[in-house]
């Protein structure tokens, strides 16, 4: 290709840029792909998503889950998604940002959803992760905690931990640990 | 011409290849003493990385005859990096690595010129990627390298008969034009040679964009990463890695509410080694060692000198390969496994041909009053489209999104503008659409590049940046 770059110094000597393509940023595969996830959303009533940067940024976004039945009916969970440009080959980081009294979160908004780490794979999109979120409040989970505690009395005590998520969603202390209202 | 009287020379054996014809040779190979000074004078290389990899490839180069040379490294020297990052010293821990590969190489081989860039590769225009001829990358990661791609894709430009015809340049300078509107313009094409290493395994391959596969093409080849699930982390540890995880992703949040984990500092490792070690005192696990902390958390495979020797040597060999024409090229990818043995094999990869970054995309022309609304319908009817419902994006722009209702109302506006203003009035340019195909009745999502090319604006205006929407 030797004759080609001597062609295209010369060139560049003649005239500086008015050859040149305009330098733009191109959006990664990631966004291409997560374009595609997002415009094909389906969401459940239950479930709403916002773009806190606008249009534009989608590589981070909100997700709010309103469960309908079980233990956390009427709470409103948020969820924040980091997704990064080389997506789906690595899943997006996925925190709950509402303190939440629950077996498989922690306090410090850790989720433990076998698909959002061990089990990932580039067929899952966003709609799954948002409907794996979603099955997280409806069916608790105590074999995989998270919360070692909430999950002690999930699995003792289902009375107990039932009137515990209550009291953590209307604001209050379960134990030391103080929930603020999300109800 | 003078060769028969020069003395034996530094490229003695550089010119056996360079200026005697062969068998082998690449098309167009032109041996003789005006291809070796021309390499010198004109190849400009570009050196992504300059750790284990980029300090063998940037002597490999210089070695090789290429007199202009380039390197981008973010990184600074560190003490674990000089058991065989060779270009470095003990003195130099600390120093960006780009410029002391740069001060040394041109210390060792006279007459070449190497310029440092210590920064992100993200820092740089897209258009300082632009002067090379050939961007040779030595990597460790999946991201940086799609980066680099998806920068050396963006060079391609697929001939239009009507706009190449307008280009004043091609007129005067007679380039190669193609009859068929799906091939690359070839002074558009930007070679990349990539290598890679993972102990004693490695890779070494080409990607010519728009004529080989280009690296999203087989981004699906990489086995995904292995990350251990976060409530075995939190409750059934049984390794020393587990316990490592634990203190790096769980135990860190719950101690330091807000502060981010940072690998490159020595007091962040130190913490979670020391929280690991507790860790594994307490379920009993044996094996948590400060290297193994730092292996685990920042993801290191150990490396291996003389693997990046052999990658190296084979990503300087194909890049000559490329400048010179003195052979055909790799095609496309080496494997290099060192593990019991040593077995070497090529693999030629295929092209995606609706490859997203690489691939020509469909080309649509549109008179410049077509409203964003009517285009979406236009591609419904389009022969090699029939996309229905379709969201469109123009460089990182939303135009258009059919879900969620959030974004679409945030956009619904724009399907009365005319698309030619919604692109900042650029005569020719990639979009991207979703939604849904049709074919036999049978219904796909899909994710499709279209080229749109508007008529009758003179071609000179595609170079016209400034026009704002």
């Amino acid at each position: 290709m030797i004759r080609l770059f001597k062609v295209k110094e010369k060139q560049r000597e003649l005239a500086e840029n008015a050859n040149g393509k305009p330098p733009v940023k191109k959006q990664s595969a990631g966004e291409l792909r997560l374009h595609k996830d997002i415009s094909e959303l389906n969401l459940p009533k239950t479930c709403n998503i916002a773009f806190p940067n606008g249009k534009d940024d989608l590589m981070n976004f909100e997700v709010t889950i309103k469960p309908d039945e079980g233990y956390y009916l009427g709470g409103n969970f948020v969820f924040t998604f980091q997704v990064s440009p080389i997506y789906p080959h690595e899943a997006p980081k996925v925190k709950c940002k509402t303190k939440v009294y629950h077996p498989n979160i922690d306090l410090e908004g850790n989720v433990c959803l076998n698909i959002l780490r061990e089990d990932w794979k580039p067929v899952l999109n966003i709609n799954t992760i948002i409907y794996g979120l979603f099955h997280l409040f409806t069916q608790p989970n105590y074999e995989d905690p998270l919360n070692h505690e909430a999950a002690a009395v999930l699995r003792d005590n289902p009375k107990l931990f039932e009137s515990n998520v209550r009291r953590a969603m209307a604001g209050g202390y379960v134990g030391q640990t103080f929930f603020t209202r999300c109800m | 011409m003078a060769d028969s009287v020069a003395p034996p020379s530094r490229s003695r054996d550089l010119d056996k290849l360079l200026l005697r014809p062969g068998n082998l040779v690449g098309p167009n190979f032109e041996p003789g003493a005006e291809l070796r000074d021309d390499l010198q004078e004109y190849a400009r290389i570009l050196v992504v990385g300059a750790g284990g990899l980029g300090c063998e490839l940037l002597k490999d180069l210089a070695l090789s005859g290429f007199k202009n040379l380039e390197v981008i490294d973010m990184d600074r020297i560190e003490v674990t990096n000089l058991n065989r990052q060779f270009l470095f010293r003990v003195e130099d821990v600390g120093k960006p690595k780009a410029e002391v590969a740069a001060k040394h190489v041109m210390e060792r081989v006279s007459g070449v010129n190497i310029v440092a860039h210590f920064c992100r590769i993200e820092d740089k225009e897209i258009a300082f990627y632009n002067d090379f001829n050939i961007i040779v990358l030595g990597l460790d990661s999946i991201e940086a390298r799609s980066y680099i791609n998806s920068v050396a894709c963006s060079f391609l430009d697929f001939s239009v008969p009507e706009l190449s015809l307008a280009s004043l340049s091609h007129l005067l300078l007679g380039y190669l034009e193609y009859d068929s509107d799906d091939k690359p313009r070839e002074e558009t094409i930007k070679p990349m040679v990539d290598g890679g290493t993972e102990g004693f395994k490695g890779h070494a391959r080409v990607i010519v964009p728009g004529v080989t596969p280009c690296f999203e093409c087989t981004i699906w080849l990489f086995p995904p990463q292995v990350k251990f699930p976060l409530c075995t982390l939190a409750e059934t540890p049984r390794t020393a890695a587990h316990c490592i995880e634990y203190a790096h992703l769980i135990k860190w949040d719950e101690v330091h509410s807000g502060k981010t984990f940072d690998p490159d500092d020595p007091a962040h490792m130190k913490w979670v080694y020391d929280e690991a070690v507790k860790r594994a005192e307490l379920f009993g696990i044996p094996g948590v060692t400060y290297s193994l902390t730092q292996g685990v958390v920042k993801n290191i495979i150990p490396a291996i000198a003389s693997t990046n020797a052999i990658i190296s040597a084979a990503c300087a060999l194909e890049t000559l390969k490329i400048a010179s024409g003195c052979s055909k090229t790799l095609a496309n990818y080496l494997t290099y496994n060192g593990v019991a043995g040593l077995h070497i094999k090529v693999t030629e990869f295929v092209k995606d041909k609706d490859c997203l970054v690489c691939g020509p995309g469909v080309l649509i022309e549109l008179d410049t009053s077509v409203t964003l609304e009517k285009f979406i319908n236009l591609l419904e009817d389009h022969p090699k489209l029939h996309l229905s419902k379709a969201s469109v994006s123009h460089r990182g722009k939303n135009l258009y999104m059919q879900a969620p209702p959030v974004l679409e109302e945030m956009t619904r506006s724009n399907l009365s503008l005319p698309l030619y203003e919604l692109m900042d009035k650029i005569a020719k340019d990639t979009i991207h659409v979703t939604g849904t195909t049709s074919k036999d009745d049978k219904k796909t999502s899909s994710l499709r590049k279209l080229r749109v090319v508007f008529k009758g604006i003179d071609g000179v205006t595609d170079m016209d940046m400034a026009g704002g929407a």
